[in-house]
């Protein structure tokens, strides 16, 4: 039976446009190579829905930065994975650098960002209490935002399946057939899909997968990024997110201080081409430069108070622009090169992607029945105190504490396997569960227990995320006391 | 095993006990014994006893029952005398908020949110283990590397292992441990890796976990790399210079699938930060006098949340002292308090209590900096001792008697450990 669509790829990208998708009558098909939709790029970055300033004007990526960043409070009320406009400062320390911060808030009100402002010392120093006193002044842009990344895919897929997206995880696609008739046959590690339709969002893997039709007219390059999470006791030491003055030369970001969606402050990223794509390795040199830079804006914080450290893989075009596009390939095309802002830009990419596949000639009639929303997930933790003691009553599984840390819930978790959840990781990113000070050390059994229980599987077959990522191993007598 | 499901909780207590581990079990008995009525411990694990449940190696109780049992046998003697003494033990239940009226809030299973007042509050919350994340391993992030502690409890709780070729990182006493007890599993301990140039664990545990097994410690080593994606497939581990930096041209790899992490501990003072109560930044646990009594009255703290203890027996003695002034804070006779402050000297990182008063007798515990041999232990210009040897990872306790405190008038006493002839 012919697709009408099939997705390379659930990053970010990949799931938004199939949520657009689904909006409309149609056969898709999303095939994700990794075990959880997200487990790309898209879970392993600053989680910043970027102000709208930052991109230099006349490229793609800035005018889907501003579109996009517009497009997520819709997006929020619809799936709930929670967004926060945390607002923004980005620090000048000497004359040079408040000439730069003024160019920036040129070329985002020139773009129509409302609310920039230019803050002095002392009105960034009563805002920022903890940002260095040698610093001159800021530029305020109050419509940076906050979001949990990975969340933000569970939901747009899990409300795209709701409207009928089929899933298929852990299935890599290995090659793609363009057919006489003009339809593609892409072959997956669990069989074949014929489709008119293929959208490319493979992430850094995109020029492979552009190769697979014949087309090899770019190349896609990796800049490693590394983050190192703090303890929580260092939630509120910043209430905005602090960049550093862009460096003039590379236009790089820079080590940023990011109060994340929940709370936990997360110092960042490094930027370095590396050669492997697979390359996920955090370095000391990385940790290092991060906390060497982040030191001389914040001076409070420090290497002692890391928990967690990651890396994520920006994927980078030739000439640095997103390439987004029907190609020589009649029904295959490409949304690559989304390195950073490819989250914020994620809604506006996808609505773009529609307007090509409708100029590109497939038929979208509106599905009437589409449901917008996800069912509201409980975060017990958050709630008010009245609002828990009416809950546990209902229900003892929102009493019963399996993450100590980050104070997640039996029913909780068990709503993250009914979602989907079939590893560690994927029920740690979807409830915070193991994220915490202890790293897992209180909740790992716990989990596996439940995991273990809900999928009817030996406990010993529970994996981290999938492949050959296994926990623990029976005895080698075989015996079993669980 | 003792399973004690309380039925019902009750709203206010005499005492509340946070933690149901060593510390808390005798606390509560303290308690008892200097005479408060109503007693809960809270615990968050299924069963009262904390870590000791997965201590199943002998080494316990030499100091307290004079005697050497095991993990649970400690746990199983302590918990008899807490149950004897009529003490509520609510488990399953986790602490997650306390405030400076000694109110607690808890959430678990059977009794939903309860929120509970107590005239005495005692937190003996334990300890956690230092993860990946506190050393920033570099490399990748693939399953297998863990504490040694979660270790412990697959093999010794569950019944699993939790690898086929193991690399230890850290020589304290949990990893020395666990190299022998895997081991005797049949699982291949490659090494013990030691950034620093003498080791964590009790000499004891090096002499009867590593040497009796052929198993070889690294000293200034550390593992400097982890490779594999989806479970761990090698490590790199290099020497370390001075400044504790790896050395990579000397650097080597090892096969394994399991990187053990054993690279110390951290009192868990998230509810001790909620309440307000001062912290030693060196320890990590409360500031406290020598009623275990930390600077919010009537809250007392006592085992590894205070600091870390390497034999439970100290934390026994530590906790029931705790309990005591607990219970006597609740019947309102209470003991002088402190009139004078210890202060750190040379080779000295901490002592606790970090007060005590010149009218009775104290046990104060301390850790040395360096390993010192025939040494001194001097205590202002009122009292000295001879040692043998002082060693980081072995705690220093010493008890000082009235006697010599009667004469001192100051309101600060420095605290060295210096070789003998200086
Ligand atoms: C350190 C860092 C920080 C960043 N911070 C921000 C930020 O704060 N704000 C912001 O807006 N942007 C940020 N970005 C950029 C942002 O993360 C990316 O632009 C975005 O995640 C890209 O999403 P994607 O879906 O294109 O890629 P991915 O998430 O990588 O998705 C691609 C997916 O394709 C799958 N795939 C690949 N090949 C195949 C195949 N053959 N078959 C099946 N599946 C396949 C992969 O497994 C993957 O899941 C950051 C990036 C990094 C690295």
């Amino acid at each position: 039976m012919l697709y009408d669509v099939v997705i390379v790829g659930g990053g970010v990208i990949g799931s938004a446009i199939a949520r657009e998708l689904m909006r409309y009558r149609l056969r898709a098909v999303l095939v994700e190579k990794e075990c959880e939709v997200g487990f790309g790029t898209s879970k392993s970055n600053s989680g910043i829905i970027h102000a709208g300033h930052h991109s230099a004007p006349g490229t793609l990526k800035g005018d889907l930065e501003w579109t996009g960043n517009q497009m997520w409070d819709p997006l929020n009320a619809d799936l709930d994975f929670g967004f926060k406009r945390i607002g923004e400062l980005t620090v000048a320390m000497n004359e040079a650098q408040v000439h730069e911060i003024e160019a920036l808030k040129r070329q985002g009100e020139t773009r129509g960002v409302p609310g920039l402002e230019i803050w002095d010392r002392e009105r960034t120093l009563k805002a920022e209490p903890n940002l260095t006193p040698d610093l001159l002044a800021s530029l305020s842009a109050p419509t940076a935002g906050v979001i949990n990344p990975y969340e933000a895919c569970f939901s747009l897929v899990e409300n795209a399946c709701i409207n009928g997206l089929e899933l298929s995880v852990e299935n890599p696609v290995l090659g793609i057939t363009p057919e006489p008739d003009g339809t593609l046959t892409v072959k997956t590690r669990h069989g074949l899909y014929h489709t008119r339709f293929v959208i490319n969002a493979a992430g850094v893997f995109a020029d492979s997968v552009a190769a697979m039709v014949g087309l090899n007219d770019f190349r896609i390059y990796v800049r490693k990024g590394e983050e190192y999470l703090l303890d929580k006791r260092l939630e509120g030491f910043v209430q905005r997110l602090i960049f550093p003055c862009p460096d003039p030369v590379t236009r790089s970001k820079g080590i940023l201080v990011i109060p994340t969606f929940d709370g936990t402050l997360m110092v960042g990223p490094t930027s370095h081409v590396v050669d492997d794509k697979d390359d996920l390795t955090t370095t000391s040199a990385g940790s290092d430069e991060v906390f060497d830079k982040v030191t001389q804006v914040v001076p409070g914080i420090s290497s002692r108070d890391c928990i967690a450290e990651f890396a994520g893989l920006r994927a980078v075009a030739d000439g640095e622009d997103f390439i987004i596009g029907p190609t020589a390939v009649k029904g295959f095309i490409n949304v690559a090169g989304i390195q950073s802002p490819g989250l914020t830009a994620a809604p506006a990419i996808a609505a773009m992607v529609i307007d090509i596949l409708r100029d590109e000639g497939l038929a979208l009639a509106p599905n009437d029945h589409f449901i917008p929303t996800v069912p509201r997930r409980v975060r017990f933790g958050a709630l008010p105190i009245e609002e828990k003691i009416r809950l546990a009553d209902e229900n003892p599984r929102y009493a019963h504490l399996i993450c100590r840390c980050e104070h997640v819930s039996e029913q909780e978790i068990l709503d993250a396997i009914h979602d989907g959840a079939r590893t560690l990781d994927g029920v740690k990113f979807r409830t915070r569960a193991g994220m915490g000070r202890c790293q897992g050390g209180f909740c790992t059994w716990r989990i596996m227990e439940l995991l273990a229980g809900e999928l009817a599987i030996p406990i010993s077959d529970v994996t981290k995320r999938g492949g050959g990522s296994w926990i623990i191993m029976q005895r080698e007598e075989g015996e079993q006391q669980v | 095993m003792i399973t004690g499901k309380l039925s019902h909780l009750e709203q206010h207590y005499d005492v509340v006990v946070v933690g149901g581990g060593p510390a808390g079990m005798a606390a509560a008995v303290g308690a008892r014994d200097a005479g408060a009525e109503k007693i809960l411990i809270v615990d968050r694990e299924k069963e009262a006893g904390g870590i000791l449940w997965q201590c199943i190696h002998p080494g316990f109780g030499l100091h307290h029952f004079k005697e050497e049992l095991t993990g649970p046998e400690y746990a199983q003697r302590y918990l008899a005398s807490v149950m004897d003494k009529g003490v509520d033990v609510v488990t399953g239940a986790f602490v997650f908020d306390a405030d400076r009226d000694r109110r607690i809030q808890l959430t678990s299973g059977q009794h939903g949110i309860r929120v509970i007042d107590s005239k005495a509050l005692v937190l003996g919350m334990g300890a956690r283990e230092r993860t990946r994340g506190a050393i920033r391993i570099p490399g990748t992030r693939p399953a297998g590397v863990l504490t040694a502690g979660l270790a412990q409890k697959f093999v010794n709780m569950m019944g699993f292992l939790p690898g086929k070729r193991v690399v230890i990182l850290g020589s304290g006493d949990i990893g020395l441990i666990m190299a022998r007890r895997l081991t005797l599993e049949g699982v291949e301990v490659v090494g013990v890796f030691e950034i620093m140039p003498h080791a964590n664990g009790l000499n004891r545990n090096i002499v009867q976990c590593l040497h009796d097994f052929d198993i070889p410690l690294h000293l200034s080593t550390t593992v400097a790399h982890i490779h594999g994606r989806d479970r761990v497939e090698k490590v790199t581990v290099a020497p370390v210079d001075a400044a504790l930096r790896p050395i990579m041209e000397k650097s080597w790899d090892i096969d394994c699938d399991t990187l053990l992490l054993s690279i110390g501990l951290l009192p868990e003072n998230e509810l001790s930060r909620q309440l307000g109560i001062s912290l030693d930044p060196v320890t990590s646990g409360p500031v406290v006098s020598s009623r275990m009594e930390t600077s919010m009255p009537g809250v007392f703290a006592c085992g590894n949340v205070v600091h870390i203890h390497d034999l439970v027996d100290f934390v026994s003695q530590e906790s029931y002292l705790a309990g005591t002034n607990a219970g006597e804070f609740v019947t309102g006779k209470r003991r002088p308090a402190d009139n004078v402050r210890l202060v750190p000297g040379e080779n000295v990182r901490y002592c606790v209590p970090h007060t005590i008063s010149t009218d009775r007798e104290h046990t104060v515990y301390m850790r040395v900096r360096q390993p010192l041999e025939k040494c001194l232990i001097r205590l202002g210009d009122v009292y000295q001792k001879k040692l043998l040897y002082v060693f980081p990872a072995e705690m220093v306790n010493l008890t000082i008697r009235p006697r010599f405190l009667e004469q001192f008038h100051g309101d600060a006493l420095r605290v060295d450990v210096v070789p003998r002839d200086t």
